[in-house]
């Protein structure tokens, strides 16, 4: 599997993609630099966590119009899967490439803790490795996470199955309580119209290894191995 | 804006220099100085700067042991952690700007500190913090509170390394002046360690980063003198961050510092350029010259005095190799950041301005930069504590009804609220989040891991200086190894009141002795600090507060300790302490402060060789795999330990009191100093005594693990879900408070 993680100026998980990546598939992946137009065949781009230009405009506003990211639109409309973790989540939503914006958390601070998460669509390159109504664990870190759409939107979204994950409960339920930021519908990630291009605000890559609390996260990464090698 | 072109009287006093200082300058320039000399003066002999009132003092600790590379002396301390490996670390105090601005002044607090270590070489892998602030039913507390909390994540947050730990206390001695002590670990090659000395004549110096602007201008002046009710309006000499830049200059400086160009590097930290230059020089015994019309500047008409003076953040200074800017530049230009050759360096050991075609600084560098005045200031022994009367314990209260109490008391609640907004897992190193004894970060892409914590008991140090120096050190080493770590070595931040009164230099030399000896017993040496006077407002100083940061190694990651109950059905064994458990040290208690509502008596002492005995004991149990869970006992005593372990573990516990003891409350939540509680099996229990025995530490099994509560005796009982509400809802009801105010 060839994957490519993006480096805007101010990513920060960039680092923690890639060897969350290299554990999972056994194969380093391509660091591609923000100004990058050469881009070589790719079977998975991944936008990483991060403050991508300080988070200045809006959170991920600017890293949308920056010269790789045309080339992440071109290779994900050719269907090569593309997934968006947190500050990667808010450039695809301001790229146009998922529909919806996330807006400050209601609870107006940042949040950094696990949260549970249920799986809605098992049926994603990137969730296969899931069962379809599996709860699993997963750290939130953003300012920015309260996702929203319109009412119509979300209708499209839920009709068509792509919320991927919704915050829960650990027994499964989904309720206010739940949610840590706000999100409509308790939404934590969701897809494009054919399920290949993924935005969630969780951290697979920080639940990748036991050490660090848990290996829910790592599964996402080998369903990806498994899908694309 | 020109500046005045002779000085007077009134500008030497509003720069904060007395007039023996201003004499002084008289003798080195042999003249009168000019204004922008005068404020290069002014910066470099503050107390943030010079020393001046702390030195004499610093010279009593211990600084050096087998494995340290660098004590203090640079940006930063670096130990050696084996396979070619250093840690590098500090604290710093920003607490004068916080209280001003304290989403602003807490985050350049972590800015400042990031840069001494990345200075360095290293990578910053983790931050964390010392936070005292003032009474809950202070008005200011929860603005202050909110807003500090803010800006040390704000920043962190964004350069992308992980705040892991801390302390956070309130009490109202703090009301006019908190604390922000922000400290940074950093990783590098131990054989890729960079210093600020400059070497080489002609060679250029380099300013990187952002460009210079009119913030910060005497906030290093503005920290060495204590406060008055003018204090808003100082709110201008608070510097702005950008933590976006920061995390390029990171960037930036690690991918240069991978080629061989530099020969010194220095962030502008404290009084800016001015500081950093004279450093650089002064380490290389050199001279330099200024161009500063090369000076990057972020709006028109600044002027020299300006330029020297400003605190504008993320800057850097570097010395590089001749005829190398080339290779800098590229990388400066890639990351998007300013790049300027400001000047170079001279055989002159003088430092010279130039500020459009005039010369506005020639000063000699040695006399200011080592040869700043240094005072044997006078002080006065505090008075000892008054010893606590007997009839000062409520001795019929009941131990199950003050628990949750002290659990849900200010110092002893969770400080989730405060933690949950700092990313404390980005760069997926944290084996041990906080809120526990030490947290724990691996060394990436080993099985190794460094443990690190913050500690300080004010209230022991007020009361007796000597007693709560040493204990500050000893609760740092006991808190890394409770996580199984080696304790390595110890950054220091030391805030106290001013200088000039002689009781308040008698508690800093008093606790200055006391750290010394800790430090010593303990072979934990001090690489790295900072001194924080002047924290006290309309003449009231802080409780003195000597932050103790401290670094530790776990050489095996699976070997590791943390504080939460495993299973049930173990036995819970106390380590260390008084051999034959008589009672308890209740003088300085949190239980007498918070239950009896008495701030008195003397705080516990520390026996520093039971200390380390019974350390190494416990760290030989953790290292050979006998222990994985344990906790040091500290703020308010043996219950409270007991407690916090069985809420991490989500297990309850069943305690026995001694039958030796009549009066269990002081056995209970005494603070008596060198405990630990571990658990082990049941079949492992009679091992473990006799291992005690023979190492010559005391060891007494004192319940059993399991259930949804806490059982004492025969007829007490509490729920830990009771005890989770009272510990958990303090902090968030307080600060939600806040929230609905403000909507």
């Amino acid at each position: 599997m060839h994957a490519a993680v993006i480096v805007f100026p101010g990513s920060n998980c960039d680092r923690d993609v890639a060897v969350a990546l290299t554990q999972a598939t056994g194969r380093a992946p391509l660091m591609l630099w923000h100004r990058e137009t050469e881009v070589p065949p790719l079977d998975l781009i991944v936008v990483p966590g991060g403050f991508s230009y300080g988070d200045y405009l809006r959170a991920g506003a600017l890293a949308a119009h920056s010269p790789v990211v045309r080339e992440v639109k071109a290779r994900a409309a050719k269907g090569v899967p593309v997934l968006g973790i947190c500050n990667g989540f808010q450039v695809l939503c301001e790229a146009g490439m998922l529909p919806g914006v996330l807006m400050r958390n209601a609870g107006l601070r940042f949040v950094c803790k696990d949260v549970w998460l249920r799986v809605e669509n098992a049926a994603t390159p990137f969730t296969r490795g899931y069962r379809s109504g599996q709860v699993v664990r997963m750290p939130i870190a953003h300012n920015d996470g309260n996702y929203y759409a319109d009412a119509t939107t979300l209708d499209k979204l839920e009709g068509e199955g792509r919320i991927v994950f919704r915050y829960c409960h650990a027994d499964g339920r989904v309720d206010d309580a739940a949610n840590p930021n706000g999100a409509q519908r308790g939404i934590a990630g969701i897809a494009d119209g054919r399920g290949s291009v993924l935005g969630m605000m969780p951290h697979p890559e920080r639940a990748a290894d036991a050490s660090l609390g848990g290996t829910d996260g790592r599964t996402m990464f080998q369903s990806l191995l498994t899908v694309l090698a | 804006m020109n500046d005045p072109a002779t000085v007077t009287a009134e500008m030497v006093a509003d720069h904060g220099l007395s007039p023996d200082e201003y004499d002084r300058i008289l003798t080195i320039l042999g003249r009168p100085p000019s204004f922008t000399e005068l404020g290069i003066f002014s910066v470099m002999w503050s107390e943030h700067c010079s020393y001046k009132s702390s030195k004499r003092w610093l010279r009593l600790l211990p600084t050096s042991a087998p494995w340290v590379i660098c004590g203090p002396g640079e940006n930063a301390g670096v130990v050696d952690i084996g396979d070619g490996l250093a840690a590098i670390f500090k604290m710093e105090s920003h607490n004068h700007p916080s209280y001003i601005e304290p989403y602003q002044g807490a985050a350049t607090g972590v800015g400042g500190i990031l840069r001494d270590v990345f200075t360095m070489g290293a990578r910053p892998i983790a931050n964390l913090n010392v936070l005292r602030f003032g009474s809950p039913d202070h008005p200011k507390t929860r603005h202050l509170v909110a807003g500090v909390v803010a800006g040390i994540g704000g920043y962190g947050n964004c350069v992308g390394v992980p705040t892991v730990g801390g302390e956070c206390t309130f009490h109202p001695g703090y009301d006019g002046n908190i604390l922000v002590n922000a400290m940074t670990v950093g990783l590098a090659r131990a054989d890729r360690i960079f210093y600020s000395a400059a070497a080489g004549i002609g060679a250029p110096v380099v300013y990187v980063g952002s460009k210079t602007g009119r913030d910060g201008i005497h906030g290093a002046t503005m920290a060495s003198a204590e406060f008055s009710d003018d204090t808003e309006e100082k709110r201008p000499t608070v510097q702005v961050g950008d933590p976006f830049t920061e995390k390029l200059l990171i960037e930036a400086c690690l991918e240069l510092m991978a080629t061989d160009v530099i020969v010194a590097i220095q962030d502008m930290g404290a009084a800016g350029l001015t500081s950093s230059s004279f450093e650089m020089a002064s380490k290389g015994g050199l001279g330099i010259e200024l161009d500063l019309d090369r000076v990057p500047v972020r709006e028109a008409g600044m002027t020299a005095y300006e330029m020297l003076l400003s605190e504008s953040q993320e800057r850097m200074l570097m010395v590089l190799k001749p005829g190398r800017e080339g290779v800098a530049e590229a990388i400066f230009r890639k990351w998007e950041l300013d790049f300027a050759v400001i000047g170079n360096t001279t055989d002159t050991g003088r430092m010279v301005a130039r500020h459009q075609g005039r010369v506005v600084v020639d000063v000699p560098i040695d006399p200011l930069a080592k040869a700043s005045p240094e005072y044997d200031r006078p002080l006065a022994d505090p008075p000892g504590p008054a010893p606590l009367a007997a009839t000062a314990v409520p001795a019929s209260a009941d131990p199950l009804e003050a628990l949750p109490r002290l659990l849900g008391s200010p110092d002893l609640s969770a400080k989730r609220w405060v933690w949950e907004q700092y990313d404390h897992m980005v760069m997926a190193d944290t084996v041990q989040r906080p809120g526990g004894d030490a947290a724990v970060v691996r060394v990436h892409g080993t099985g190794k891991g460094l443990a690190m914590t913050c500690d300080c008991t004010p209230r022991y140090c007020l009361a007796d200086p000597v007693e709560g120096g040493r204990q500050a050190v000893a609760e740092a080493w006991r808190n890394l190894t409770a996580a199984g770590a080696k304790p390595l070595a110890v950054t220091d931040c030391l805030n106290f009141g001013s200088p000039e009164r002689p009781a308040i230099m008698g508690q800093f030399a008093g606790c200055i002795r006391g750290m010394a000896e800790a430090c010593s017993a303990l072979a934990f040496p001090v690489v790295s600090g900072n001194v924080s006077f002047y924290n006290e407002t309309n003449g009231v100083a802080i409780p003195p507060a000597p932050s103790i940061g401290g670094i530790g190694l776990i050489d095996d990651l699976d070997r590791m300790a943390t504080p939460g109950f495993r299973a049930a059905g173990e036995a819970i064994v106390l380590i260390g302490g008084d051999p034959a458990p008589t009672g308890g040290w209740l003088g300085q208690s949190l239980f007498l402060r918070e239950i009896a509502g008495l701030e008195a008596g003397a705080p516990p002492p520390v026996d520093l060789e039971g200390e380390r005995r019974t350390g190494d004991f416990v760290r030989s149990l953790i290292a050979a795999g006998r222990v994985v869970t344990c906790h040091d006992i500290s703020d308010g005593g043996l219950l409270v330990a007991v407690a916090e372990m069985a809420l991490a573990g989500n297990i309850g516990a069943a305690l026995t009191v001694p039958p030796s003891l009549a009066e269990p409350l002081a056995w209970l939540f005494g603070e008596d100093q060198g405990r630990y509680l571990v658990t082990v099996p049941q079949d492992s229990v009679a091992g473990l005594l006799a291992g005690a025995e023979a190492a010559g530490v005391t060891a007494l099994a004192i319940g059993t693990t399991g259930g949804d509560r806490l059982t004492l005796g025969p007829d007490g009982a509490i729920s830990l879900a009771f005890l989770r509400e009272a510990h958990e809802a303090w902090l968030p009801r307080f600060m939600a408070i806040s929230a609905a105010r403000l909507a």
